[in-house]
């Protein structure tokens, strides 16, 4: 039987923003395994943000246990989490949040940086990196000079500096034209099904649902539906219909 | 081969996650001055502000400096190990006169090894313009080996220069003041004519009343004099003899006498212009307000700064970066700001220092100030960065993916 990589069991999550709290979360349970692409999805307010972060232990659920590898997390500090999502994750942000002020090649050694890598062969690492989803020509372009895709590539190769087992990302195709968003697509199912990675993308595109080994409905901080396929389809395919 | 096995490659190669430590140097360095610079307007603003203030500081302590070192010059230069002085003199240029038999009293207390008279008084100085000035008249033996003035140009004695009747030396940095243009010029003292018959180079006084070394004979004569009344005895002790040994002897044979060493004699000196008139306090606290505009200025900036970059913090932290990753980033922007300003602000005391060394009461700025200076601004520059550190404390990781 596969083993889970995160396990989250019974969690809700309310937020004190207001005289009463707001629960976006109710009871959810959802595990995500190594090797697949599991995407969250729903309208707008269904919680499927706030679970990602849950999933990438940036946020502790107001209750319910969170797991990784089978170890319970919902006792760790933040700096401990902190160095849990430096070893397990890498994250791929919607606005990409790039450093403006670094390089295409800085970008990426900030994460090999944190992870104690010197200098020299993180530059190195970092060019390799960059080389290997199409950027070799612009390794050394600010952010503002890049496109809404190269820029994202960038942010994937940053994500992927750590070798990370996780890859979260937020609405990743949401400021990219179509094709754009099929490639990143194309990447992340292949980082999940070639190199056996967990990846979870938070989504209301639907262009890119059909790619999903697994999608998690949400509605009103439930869930609302699973929809499992047993391999989503390459967007090569699809790019080619285009 | 294909783009899955090339990133598999890539990022298989990185090897162990060891973390970063915090000595160990990272790219905040980059990070830190790339933020600075990466706001051209907003950088030189700060560089402007902190070199303002290190000019500010520079120039008001450099002037305390001068203020500390000009009450206590004559005590300073004296060359003597004591002072006897008369009971309760706050400065050396406030004193009331004691007995011309204090000398030959100190003379015959054991562990002294010369005594001399030194005579000091407020006179005044008569220019050809007719306007007064008012001088302070200092009287010594013309054989003296205590009390003369040690700055005397090359090729000049002062005992030679004194032994003439009515034969007077000032300094050159009052000589326009006192209406001078060359040796041997007939002026009058307290109505009494004398004479210029030498220059001396850098004695300058807190009081802005020129010094006028004469003989003690003369300076009896142009006081008006005909008592045996002194100001000081200045002491040499014999050699291997115990300071305080020989105040306690002193003391004894002349209880109604102070005997101090020079260092103390100097010391009350300063004491006393720097706390009992408030001139040395108000100095103190212009300068303590300028190390506060210096703080404002650049707190403000690395704020602002601090808020811009706040999304990319988040990240950092998102990422797994521990805070003091951020800290530091933030820490350096301050250091660099303070090292550049600092450099600046003391390069432009430098300036000031040197243009204004000819005036009568120059900022005094030795290299040791000039070093303090910078390291208490980058200090202050890193204090400054606290505002922003405390906002780095509370960020949330979550804020990136909103």
């Amino acid at each position: 039987m596969k083993r889970a990589v995160i396990s989250a069991s019974g969690v809700s999550h309310s937020f004190d923003t207001g005289p009463t709290p707001v629960t976006v979360l109710r009871d959810i349970d959802v595990e995500v395994y190594a090797g697949e692409l599991l995407m969250l999805v729903g309208p707008s307010g269904s919680g499927k943000t706030t679970l990602l972060h849950i999933l990438g232990r940036l946020l502790s659920p107001s209750s319910g246990v969170v797991t990784l590898y089978g170890k319970n997390t919902q006792a760790l500090g933040e700096e401990e989490l902190a160095a849990l999502r430096l070893k397990y994750f890498g994250f791929i942000f919607q606005a990409y949040n790039l450093f403006p002020v670094l390089t295409a090649t800085e970008n990426v050694m900030v994460m090999l940086d944190l992870l104690g890598v010197s200098r020299q062969i993180a530059r190195e690492r970092a060019r390799e990196l960059l080389k290997s989803v199409g950027l070799g020509h612009r390794l050394d372009s600010f952010p503002s000079q890049l496109s809404s895709g190269q820029r994202q590539r960038v942010a994937i190769a940053r994500a992927l500096a750590g070798d990370p087992k996780i890859l979260m990302a937020d609405e990743p195709t949401a400021a990219l034209d179509a094709e754009s968003g099929l490639r990143a697509i194309e990447l992340l199912q292949m980082l999940a099904h070639q190199q056996e990675r967990a990846v979870v993308i938070v989504t209301h595109d639907p262009r890119i649902l059909q790619f999903g080994d697994r999608v998690i409905h949400l509605e009103d901080g439930q869930i609302a539906e699973r929809l499992a396929t047993p391999r989503g389809p390459s967007p090569l395919h699809a790019m080619g219909a285009l | 081969m294909s783009l899955g096995k090339e990133i598999g490659l890539a990022t298989r190669q990185f090897g162990g996650r060891s973390g970063v430590a915090w000595t160990r140097p990272s790219l905040t360095l980059l990070i830190a001055w790339r933020n600075l610079v990466h706001d051209r307007v907003r950088f030189a603003v700060t560089l402007v502000g902190i070199a303002f203030s290190t000019i500010l500081v520079g120039i008001q302590l450099g002037m305390l400096l001068n203020f500390l070192h000009t009450t206590s010059t004559v005590v300073d230069h004296a060359g003597a190990d004591l002072w006897v002085a008369a009971h309760g003199v706050p400065s050396v240029d406030l004193a009331t006169p004691i007995d011309g038999r204090r000398r030959f009293q100190s003379l015959a207390v054991e562990g002294v090894a010369v005594a001399e008279p030194y005579l000091l008084h407020f006179g005044f100085w008569k220019r050809a313009d007719g306007i007064r000035q008012i001088v302070i008249l200092i009287g010594v033996e013309p054989g003296a080996e205590m009390g003369l003035p040690l700055t005397l140009p090359a090729g000049q004695s002062f005992r030679e220069a004194l032994s003439s009747p009515d034969g007077i030396i000032i300094d050159r940095l009052y000589a326009e003041k006192l209406g001078v243009t060359g040796l041997n010029q007939l002026v009058e003292i307290n109505d009494r004519r004398a004479r210029v018959v030498g220059f001396t180079d850098g004695i300058r006084t807190f009081t802005q009343s020129p010094y006028v070394f004469t003989s003690l004979r003369n300076a009896r004569s142009l006081l008006g004099r005909t008592d045996n009344l002194i100001t000081y005895v200045l002491i040499r002790l014999a050699p291997g003899q115990d300071p305080a040994t020989v105040i306690e002897r002193l003391s004894a044979r002349m209880p109604d006498v102070d005997v101090m060493t020079s260092r103390e004699f100097a010391a009350n000196s300063q004491k006393y212009w720097l706390l009992t008139t408030g001139a040395g306090i108000s100095i103190i606290c212009s300068s303590l307000l300028a190390l506060f505009v210096g703080v404002v200025i650049v707190a403000q900036t690395l704020y602002a700064s601090t808020m811009d970059r706040l999304p990319e913090y988040a990240v950092i932290r998102a990422m797994g970066g521990p805070r003091w990753y951020l800290y530091k980033i933030v820490i350096e922007q301050a250091v660099i700001g303070g090292l550049i300003g600092s450099v600046v602000g003391i390069g432009a005391v430098a300036v000031l220092v040197y243009l204004g060394r000819n005036m009568s009461s120059p900022p005094l700025v030795p290299a040791w100030l000039a070093l303090g200076i910078g390291a208490v601004t980058v200090v202050m520059c890193v204090g400054a960065s606290l505002v922003s550190i405390s906002k780095i404390t509370s960020i949330d990781p979550v804020k990136v993916f909103r």
